[in-house]
């Protein structure tokens, strides 16, 4: 049996702390979790911490695009904050851009993000 | 048998001829170096340089690559180097060696023999003037090598513009180990400084083509998966119309025509940020 991540409630946000490198099938029962979260607590927002993630390859980087869709259909908006800069520097060379996926330098700054979007929801994209 | 006669007979004719000899081969190699060199500098050269060559005969052999001429390459390859960094050309520096064969041709060439002795010592000189020019260009090269790795950490500052608010100011042509670098550096700082606003200035970059377009949107592609906005500033009109002729896309990457409008931007959403917070806390 396989370690699950953390899908932890804060008010109206969800917040995702991943804290180990994944495999394949955590990434899939995370993908799963997430989106039976939302629709159970009816969260506006998640927040995906990936400041632990050391290592990344293209179906992790994947992963990140596929929840920020699932959850922007499921009507909450998905920021994913701390990446290490070597992390992102792989998955540009991946030729992963994560077009669509909002972004923050730290959790703090993603909460506040979070909070500005869904204060202003016009300004949604 | 008839080499070594020849030898001697052009071992007697350059130590007989000694005070003449250098003061004219002297005078040739600062005719063509043009008083670049002080004539002091070069006589003591030249003067070292013969007697060693004088030695290395004595010593027997005409081959430049023998073990007498040991001496004489070590002194050649030195005037090679100084040669190399005070900026002399190749041919000015192997005509220092191939003048004494202008200088010696009268002496010798006055019968069939002295003809003969002159050509076995031209060869040799034509094989140290090549290895003038060898120890010449490896010392160019060496000097080429140590540059290229100055201005690779030299020429990728990140500054911190404003709180917030970090630039990169690119000089010179971006290649992928360039971009590597400036990448890194540029991500790190981000980290580092806390910051949301980055602004990659290419007024710097004489020229973009589509591999340069790449590597500058791979950076801003990755700064903006760290969280932080990224905008290219100082596209001179040149270059901007360079880049709609080759066709390349920036997409949605905010660019700017000068540093300080893009720093103008970047502060103004900053701002616009901490009034949406105030707003939203309320």
């Amino acid at each position: 049996m396989t370690d699950r991540v953390p899908v932890l409630k804060i008010g109206d946000i969800l917040l995702v702390s991943i804290q180990t490198d994944l495999e394949d099938q955590m990434v899939m029962d995370l993908q799963d979790d997430l989106s039976h979260r939302i629709v159970e607590t009816n969260a506006k927002g998640v927040v995906i911490d990936i400041s632990a993630l050391e290592i990344v390859d293209s179906f992790v980087g994947r992963m990140l695009a596929t929840n920020a869709s699932i959850s922007r259909i499921l009507g909450a908006e998905t920021i994913v904050v701390g990446m290490r800069p070597a992390v992102a520097m792989t998955l540009v060379e991946l030729g992963l851009s994560l077009k669509g996926v909002r972004t923050a330098l730290n959790l703090e700054r993603g909460l506040r993000l979070l909070r500005r979007l869904t204060a202003a929801p016009a300004d949604r994209a | 048998m008839a080499t070594e006669d020849n030898t001697q007979r052009l071992v007697d004719a350059l130590v007989a001829g000694r005070d003449e000899f250098t003061a004219q081969w002297n005078r040739t190699v600062s005719g063509n170096l043009q008083g670049r060199l002080s004539t002091a500098e070069l006589g003591r050269e030249l003067g070292e340089l013969y007697e060693a060559i004088v030695q290395a005969l004595t010593a027997g052999g005409l081959s430049g690559r023998g073990e007498e001429f040991a001496e004489v390459r070590s002194l050649l390859i030195e005037l090679s180097r100084n040669r190399a960094r005070q900026g002399f050309t190749p041919s000015e520096t192997a005509r220092s060696v191939l003048a004494l064969k202008d200088v010696l041709e009268p002496a010798l060439t006055t019968d069939g023999h002295g003809a003969e002795i002159y050509l076995q010592f031209a060869r040799l000189l034509d094989d140290l003037g090549l290895l003038t020019t060898e120890a010449y260009v490896r010392t160019r090269e060496e000097i080429i090598s140590a540059q290229a790795e100055q201005l690779l950490e030299l020429s990728t500052p990140v500054v911190k513009l404003w709180d917030g608010v970090v630039g990169v100011p690119l000089v010179g042509t971006l290649d992928s180990a360039r971009t590597q670098v400036v990448m890194e550096k540029l991500l790190q700082t981000l980290v580092d400084t806390n910051s949301t606003h980055a602004i990659i200035d290419i007024t710097g970059v004489p020229t973009v083509d589509t591999q340069v377009a790449q590597h500058l949107l791979k950076t801003v592609v990755a700064a903006r998966m760290m969280g932080a906005q990224c905008t290219i500033s100082g596209i001179r009109p040149q270059i901007a119309q360079t880049i709609v002729a080759l066709g390349i896309e920036f997409g949605d990457i905010p660019t700017n025509a000068t540093l300080a409008e893009a720093l103008r931007q970047a502060l103004k959403e900053i701002a616009q940020d901490a009034e949406d917070d105030a707003r939203g806390l309320l």
